[in-house]
């Protein structure tokens, strides 16, 4: 029976082993230095603020991994030896396997600040450092003032659950607006501004110079490069992006280049070694997307590929239209399509931008310029339907017809006020045109007809 | 000491402390409840109509006061910060101190009520006298234990429903479902029928007197609507009785199944219903700690489909206990009711068997079979039989144990005595029949689904957590899988909760409603058919 060991247990790695069973009955081991059982990632921010116990953010009781034998090894992956196809663990105990997927995810970025490893400097990526801020932020009292450098969705996260325990943060973000690098001016603009209405100290174009150290070695406060100026602070959460947590493969013959280096069926230079997640890195960046995709969704879709390969059905990864979401505290955020910010889009991408006169809603809608052809929608505070624009978005659909057919997108719960009418408006007046909004139908939402 | 060891307790910020408004308010409502206990030790006041409104507005504005000061300074979003930090909704120490003064409470109230000061025959004393004044304005009677209940029950859903709806301020489908259970809480189970008493002896009643009728309590959850006095009681109270008799009929057979069609089956459970109505208010601080796991998820199929058979046994044979023989005086006779049940489960056992197998598990099959089997052997075992015992046991034996069992225990002392050890719904998804009925329909034949939003989960965990009937909804969600469970009462709350708008009630076609395929969208389209290959 062949074995298939698996290192890393996050949401890349556990898919590829469920859909390994579900296809096959090989023996799969996998390989985990941070948690017993798989938990979901991104859930770790609703432990701190209370929401939920960890045990809570394990998406499947204990009895699964037994039952689905799916074995579960805890230990640090030390060593790869792809010629003896062995791996050692925590630098003694060695495991062969005969197929290795290498899914160990990412680590936090640090950018070689002065005094970037102090007590109190943390990431927040891992288990390890959540349990680490309930250490060094358990309260207001314990931490009179965080500071948070790096404006990315996990730094909101970090400043809404400090938030969440009265603890005042300030919040550094080195471009002029929050996360301006992805998303269009006006949605931009108006995270600002709900980022102050959670009384956050917000300091845009501002970067982190250096952090200084107390007697023992402790945070004690932070220089702001433009202006100079000292903040006190007891905590510094470093959130300005992640990268391939694949230091350990360094000797292994693998190749690497910012992540483990591999083609479209994720396989790397190395016969039976595959990289997924997080850490893998593509040759070439598929369509517009990044080389590096560290997404929940990429990660789970990965898995399910290299499954696929792995038990005799070799397949490209080949992702369907790009979608993602993220919640920016009290507002919801999803993606279908490409929308790009001002900052990095092309020529043809043309923008229409909505927004609700009092209330923190907004859409903005990608479509080419010359062929009107609908390229994505970025929605803040409306859910829409995922099925709907992933089927406009492959049937080419062109700006005119989406807009007439939004009623059928809306995903929001039952009587929740509708904004299509508003929406559609305001396209006509800013495009010149006269489109009447069409009523939600569910024989086109489901294709019954 | 390693920081991991110190961190092990996650319980790290402890619960805010009270604002100077929250203590006053938690004073105002501890004053009211105050009036309550002392004259529960038979303090007596002089005034007992104006105490009495003292000490019911104290408590409501008490509450109304604390929530207005937890909410109204925070921007609309989920309010679910600190809730496993707080002892009260963590199972913790005031978790069980709530727990065992609720459960006392039940306990006196359905076994002990001269405690409360129930006099019958005579004036009352203690609380239930301090009622009395509001009970004679109401229905012209001196009040009882029910109706003390029954006031201070619409007090806590009112006050709760108003904390309740500011915490989800932004929500609108919480808001209005919430304004629905006060209105029918307050309108159809507390003045309306208190008003109906006083029609009593009136001659558009033709001088009979109605039973207590609360119009919206359903059979099998309102299990003695069909009982020999009940039935006496409208038949000779003239044309409304018997209009009303007749609501109660239509009301099990026609109105709730269109209604579960259309709606599934939280039209009522979470709409209507007062027990939901409660759970959804008061109980709200609790529903994260309904239990999850599968396990108990197969305790609960078995025993709510007993709690079923059950009350559909024992509601036969005491419809049966009272029919006569004779088809001269009375069209229904005892065998034509029998042959009429047993009809009716055929039926529906059949339509199930023929049309909806395959959408049920091995286990509900049998579990099925042997019941419709067990029911049916009864039924056909009295029926070649003869008189005597209606089934194996007598009919009030099986109408008693019903009505202690499930009436009192199960729906009183457990159902919300326990609300903050075992969450706020553990009559409805443990206990209650008639939610078992609608869910046996919501499951086969409704058009209500929570439909899950392609592939955007991340399997974070609020929807479980928060799931108050504890379903595991992520486990489809994550899938990509429409949730499609029988349990569900449509609170809504998973989709409120979800941060990455992925659940939506609502009421579709019925084609395609379970998915059973795993359709996560995101892959491109060959790879998904490959994995939903079976």
């Amino acid at each position: 029976m062949e074995n298939i060991v698996i290192i890393g247990n996050g949401i890349a790695g556990i898919s590829a082993a469920r859909h390994i069973r579900k296809l096959s009955d090989k023996r799969i081991i996998v390989v985990s230095a941070e948690t017993d059982y798989f938990f979901s990632r991104t859930a770790l921010m609703y432990v701190y603020m209370g929401h939920m116990k960890f045990e809570h953010i394990q998406p499947y009781e204990n009895w699964f991994w037994e039952k689905n034998r799916i074995e579960l090894v805890r230990g640090y992956v030390t060593q790869v030896d792809t010629g003896t196809k062995q791996l050692q663990i925590d630098g003694s105990r060695a495991i062969q396997y005969d197929k290795l997927i290498i899914a160990t995810g990412s680590k936090p970025n640090k950018f070689g600040w002065p005094g970037q490893d102090l007590h109190g400097v943390q990431g927040l990526y891992s288990k390890q450092d959540l349990d680490l801020l309930e250490v060094n932020a358990p309260n207001k009292e314990v931490c009179k003032r965080a500071v948070i450098v790096g404006g990315g969705l996990i730094g909101i996260e970090l400043a809404e659950m400090l938030r969440s325990r009265d603890i005042p943060v300030t919040f550094l973000v080195r471009e002029e607006s929050f996360w301006n690098g992805v998303l269009p001016n006006g949605e931009s603009a108006m995270i600002n501004e709900h980022i102050l209405e959670h009384h956050i100290d917000l300091r845009l174009g501002t970067n982190l110079k250096e952090i200084v150290a107390d007697e023992n070695g402790r945070v004690k406060s932070i220089i702001i490069t433009e202006t100079g100026e000292e903040l006190p602070c007891d905590v510094v959460g470093l959130t300005a992006g992640v990268s391939p947590n694949v230091d350990f493969l360094k000797d292994s013959g693998i190749e690497l280049g910012r992540g483990v280096k591999v083609n479209k069926f994720l396989e790397t230079n190395v016969k039976d070694v595959y990289a997924i997640g997080d850490c893998a890195e593509q040759h070439e960046a598929i369509g517009n997307r990044r080389p590096i995709e560290a997404v929940w969704y990429t990660g789970r879709m990965m898995g399910e590929t290299v499954a696929q390969t792995i038990c005799g059905n070799r397949i490209e990864y080949k992702p369907g239209h790009w979608f993602n979401s993220a919640k920016f505290l009290d507002i919801e955020y999803q993606t279908y399509g490409w929308v790009f910010s001002e900052k990095i889009r092309k020529e043809h991408e043309a923008h229409f931008h909505w927004r609700h006169a009092d209330e923190k809603i907004c859409i903005t809608a990608a479509f080419h310029k010359d062929t009107n052809q609908f390229l994505g929608m970025n929605t803040f505070g409306i859910r829409m339907r995922h099925e709907v624009f992933d089927r406009w978005l492959t049937e080419e659909r062109d700006m005119d017809y989406v807009m007439e057919h939004l009623s059928d997108a809306n995903f929001d719960p039952e009587f929740f006020k509708k904004y299509e009418a508003e929406i559609v408006s305001k396209y006509n007046s800013d495009q010149g045109k006269s489109i009447k909004s069409k009523k939600k139908s569910f024989k086109r939402i489901f294709q019954t007809a | 000491m390693s920081t991991y060891d110190k961190s092990m307790a996650l319980t790290g910020q402890p619960p805010k402390i009270l604002s100077r408004n929250q203590k006053m308010a938690t004073l105002l409502g501890m004053f009211g409840l105050a009036i309550v206990l002392l004259a529960a030790f038979n303090v007596s006041f002089p005034n007992k109509g104006l105490w009495l409104t003292i000490s019911l507005l104290s408590i409501t504005m008490g509450t109304i006061w604390f929530s207005w000061d937890a909410y109204s300074q925070k921007l609309p979003g989920i309010k679910n910060d600190g809730v496993w930090f707080k002892s009260i909704s963590s199972k913790g120490f005031w978790a069980w101190i709530a727990g065992i003064a609720l459960t006392g409470f039940y306990i006196i109230l359905y076994f002990y009520p001269e405690y409360l000061g129930l006099v019958k025959g005579g004036e009352n004393k203690g609380v239930i006298a301090l009622f009395d004044p509001l009970s004679k304005a109401l229905s012209g009677n001196p009040a009882s234990q029910w109706f003390v209940y029954g006031t201070l029950y619409t007090v806590a859903i009112f006050a709760f429903g108003i904390k309740f709806m500011w915490k989800y301020r932004h929500n609108r489908y919480e808001r209005l479902r919430t304004m629905s259970v006060m209105f029918f809480q307050t309108a159809f189970a507390f003045i309306i029928p208190e008003l109906m008493a006083r029609l009593n002896g009136d001659k558009i009643l033709n001088g009979g007197s109605l039973p207590y009728y609360d119009l919206k309590n359903v059979w099998p959850l309102n299990y003695y609507n069909f009982e020999g006095y009940r039935i006496k009681a409208f038949l000779s109270s003239g044309d409304i009785g018997f209009a009303l008799l007749i609501f109660g009929i239509l009301s099990v057979f026609v109105i709730t199944p269109i209604l579960t069609y259309k709606y599934g089956k939280r039209w009522y459970c979470s709409w209507v219903c007062g027990c939901g109505g409660l759970a959804e208010t008061a109980g709200d601080s609790f529903r994260q700690l309904s239990d999850k796991t599968v396990k108990a998820w197969n305790v609960e199929r078995w025993v709510v489909h007993s709690v079923v058979v059950f009350v559909t046994l024992m509601t036969t044979a005491v419809i049966y206990s009272y029919l006569g023989t004779d088809t001269s005086k009375y069209w229904l006779t005892k065998s034509s009711f029998l042959i009429g049940v047993a009809v009716l489960l055929t039926l529906v056992f059949a339509w199930v068997m023929i049309f909806k197998r395959e959408q049920l598990q091995k286990d509900a099959q049998y579990g099925a079979v042997g019941y419709f089997v067990i029911i049916m052997a009864l039924i056909g075992m009295h029926f070649f039989s003869g008189d005597g015992n209606v089934f194996l046991f007598k009919s009030e034996t099986l109408r008693k144990s019903y009505s202690f069992l499930i009436g009192s225990i199960f729906s009183g002392v457990i159902g919300t005595g326990f609300y903050p050890i075992f969450g706020n719904r553990v009559w409805c998804r443990f206990g209650c029949p008639m939610a078992a009925i609608m869910g046996f329909q919501q499951r086969l034949f409704s058009r209500f689904r929570i439909t899950t939003n392609g592939g955007q989960c991340i399997s974070c965990g609020n929807c479980s957590t928060y799931c108050e009937m504890g379903i595991d909804v992520r486990a489809y969600a994550q899938k990509g899988e429409n949730i499609v469970r029988s349990s569900c009462v449509g609170c809504g709350i998973c989709t409120a909760v979800c941060p990455r708008g992925v659940l939506k009630l609502e009421n579709g076609p019925l084609e395609g409603r379970i998915d059973s395929n795993q359709v996560l969208l995101g892959n491109d389209v060959d790879l998904m058919q490959l994995v939903n290959k079976k």
